[in-house]
């Protein structure tokens, strides 16, 4: 089993989750997060004070799948989460040993 | 403003209840101005300080309300003695005043008029607050209230507008209170803060404004009061001048907002919002003292040049390294000296008074008085101002600590904060005795 994990725009949100649906992945885990890449943050100006403001709002997506899908599903997710433009984010995998679904107590890939 | 008092047995004139009811509405809109301020005020600074903001002008309505009853108004408006001060024992707790008894030749109760000036008294200590934020003493700044009305606000308004006051004497123009009230502000909060110092963190930490909406709504309801606050200050409305006042005031705040917004597009690459709020209320304060003797056009003019001298003159505190927090000095001072001056060039002698300015065919005369009254309520306010809070500074400290200060005046000063972010709700009531529950239940039993 592999961990993915997507750091995209929020408003991409939308076209990720739909495309993970029509993948075929049953469900994923979404959180607000903040952070910057290479990109930086952007500046505001109060008055004609300016503020770098660093940390910028982006969307955390987690889902754990088969081996087998982990490698096709990255691109599924960049190719939804694209905008060409600078700050689109990153999608990585890493390996999971184990997972249980807590309900039944399904273990493996069947508790996926 | 007309000043002297009539009374109606006496000179056999009226009540006017057409004037009576717009000098009532005015001083309830300039009334409006303070919560307006605060608001206004509040939404600039960073969450852990809003409250404390709020009731740095909201604790004003309570001080200068009492005091301008026990002997302000008799101070700023009574009989004057050697163009300095007034006083009549008549108007000490507002007592000897009859029903009957008339302001001037407006046909307005005395008790209205006194209402009326009271609302500026309220709001002008309450502009210095400004310059102020995040760092005082709540007690210390409500004694500073309260000495500085006394000694600096009800002199001046007396100088300003007194019967008998010299800058009235002299022919100064201040229709609605640029230099009693903005520049006397201004200059307070530049004496106030050289005793008071930075902000812990000043040019290092970012201090964002907390909210943009509630500076938004606090600049759109002083827009909203400022039209009592000008137009009412020609006490009456029989002769059209008060309608002048109210036109130029709306058109010199809307020039000054575009003014302000245009300055920071070309300079910053952005209209914002907090430049478009601070717009409009450095074109409020410029047009102040003159939108009884300028034309709609002079006041596009005034309202034009102020906003963008305001916009770059925001910038200075962080040039000269004093913590003008939210620009008292430059949106208000700056403001009421370029309102005042600009009297010089558009006064067009043919409304609230005869004085023409320069491109009306006056020459210089009347810009020289214009810069005697700014010069003098200048010096005179920043003085006092400046050796009232090293007084207070002395005997009892203006500023809070340093871990106060850095955790949030609001839980230091007032025991609140303004938000509850916890979703929980936070953590149990510390009070002795059974929970609020238990106290209930028992009643019903009983």
């Amino acid at each position: 089993m592999k961990l993915i994990t997507a750091v995209i725009k929020p408003h991409r949100l939308d076209e990720v989750k739909d495309a993970l649906q029509s993948f075929g992945v049953h469900g994923l885990t979404v959180t607000e997060a903040s952070g910057y890449g290479r990109q930086r943050g952007h500046t505001e100006v109060y008055r004609g004070a300016e503020y770098t403001v660093d940390l910028v709002p982006k969307i955390r997506i987690e889902v754990l799948v088969e081996d087998a899908d982990a490698h096709e599903l990255l691109d599924v997710i960049v190719k939804a989460a694209r905008t060409g433009k600078i700050g689109d984010g990153k999608v990585w995998s890493v390996p999971v040993d184990d997972a249980v679904r807590v309900r039944t107590g399904e273990r493996g890939p069947d508790a996926l | 403003m007309p000043p002297g008092i009539l009374t109606l047995a006496a000179d056999k004139v009226t009540l006017s209840p057409a004037n009576t009811g717009f000098m009532l509405i005015s001083s309830a809109l300039v009334m409006v101005m303070t919560p307006a301020l605060a608001f206004f005020y509040g939404g600039m600074v960073r969450v852990k300080s809003v409250l404390n903001m709020l009731m740095m002008s909201f604790i004003s309505l309570g001080i200068v309300t009492i005091l301008w009853v026990l002997y302000g108004f008799g101070l700023a408006f009574g009989t004057d003695k050697g163009s300095l001060i007034g006083w009549d024992g008549h108007f000490a707790g507002l007592s000897g005043i009859g029903l009957t008894q008339l302001w001037g030749t407006t046909n307005i109760p005395i008790y209205v008029f006194a209402v009326f000036q009271l609302m500026f008294a309220v709001i002008t200590p309450a502009l210095i607050s400004g310059a102020l934020a995040d760092r005082v003493k709540f007690t210390a700044w409500a004694l500073f209230i309260a000495l500085w009305v006394t000694v600096v606000y009800f002199p001046v308004a007396h100088w300003v507008w007194g019967d008998g006051g010299w800058l009235f004497k002299l022919g100064v123009i201040d229709f609605a209170g640029g230099t009693a009230v903005h520049i006397n502000a201004g200059a307070a909060a530049l004496g106030a803060i050289l005793v008071v110092g930075k902000r812990i963190g000043f040019k290092k930490d970012p201090m964002r404004p907390h909210s943009l909406p509630l500076v938004m709504l606090g600049a759109g309801l002083l827009w909203f009061g400022w039209f009592g606050f000008n137009a009412g200050s020609w006490l009456n409305n029989d002769d059209g001048v008060a309608a002048v006042a109210f036109v130029n005031t709306q058109v010199a705040t809307a020039a000054a907002m575009l003014g302000w917004l245009a300055y920071e597009k070309l300079r910053h690459g952005s209209f914002t919002t907090l430049g478009a709020a601070s717009g409009a209320v450095a074109g409020l304060v410029a047009i102040t003292p003159a939108c009884g003797c300028v034309s709609p056009l002079g006041a596009i003019a005034v309202g034009v040049i102020a906003g963008v001298l305001c916009a770059m003159a925001v910038g200075l505190k962080y040039k000269f390294g004093y913590d003008d927090s939210l620009d008292v000095i430059g949106v208000h001072l700056v403001g009421g000296v370029t309102g005042s001056l600009l009297i010089g060039l558009f006064a067009t002698g043919g409304v609230q008074s005869t004085a023409k300015g320069v491109f009306y065919g006056g020459g210089w005369d009347q810009m020289g008085k214009q810069a005697v009254g700014v010069v003098s309520v200048l010096l005179y306010s920043l003085v006092v101002s400046f050796i009232l809070a090293k007084a207070i500074d002395l005997v009892m400290g203006f500023r809070i600590g340093a871990d106060e200060e850095i955790a949030g005046i609001d839980q230091a000063a007032h025991a609140e904060t303004a938000y509850d972010f916890t979703g929980a709700g936070g953590g149990a009531m510390a009070r002795k005795g059974p929970a609020l529950g238990e106290t209930l239940t028992k009643k019903v039993d009983a």
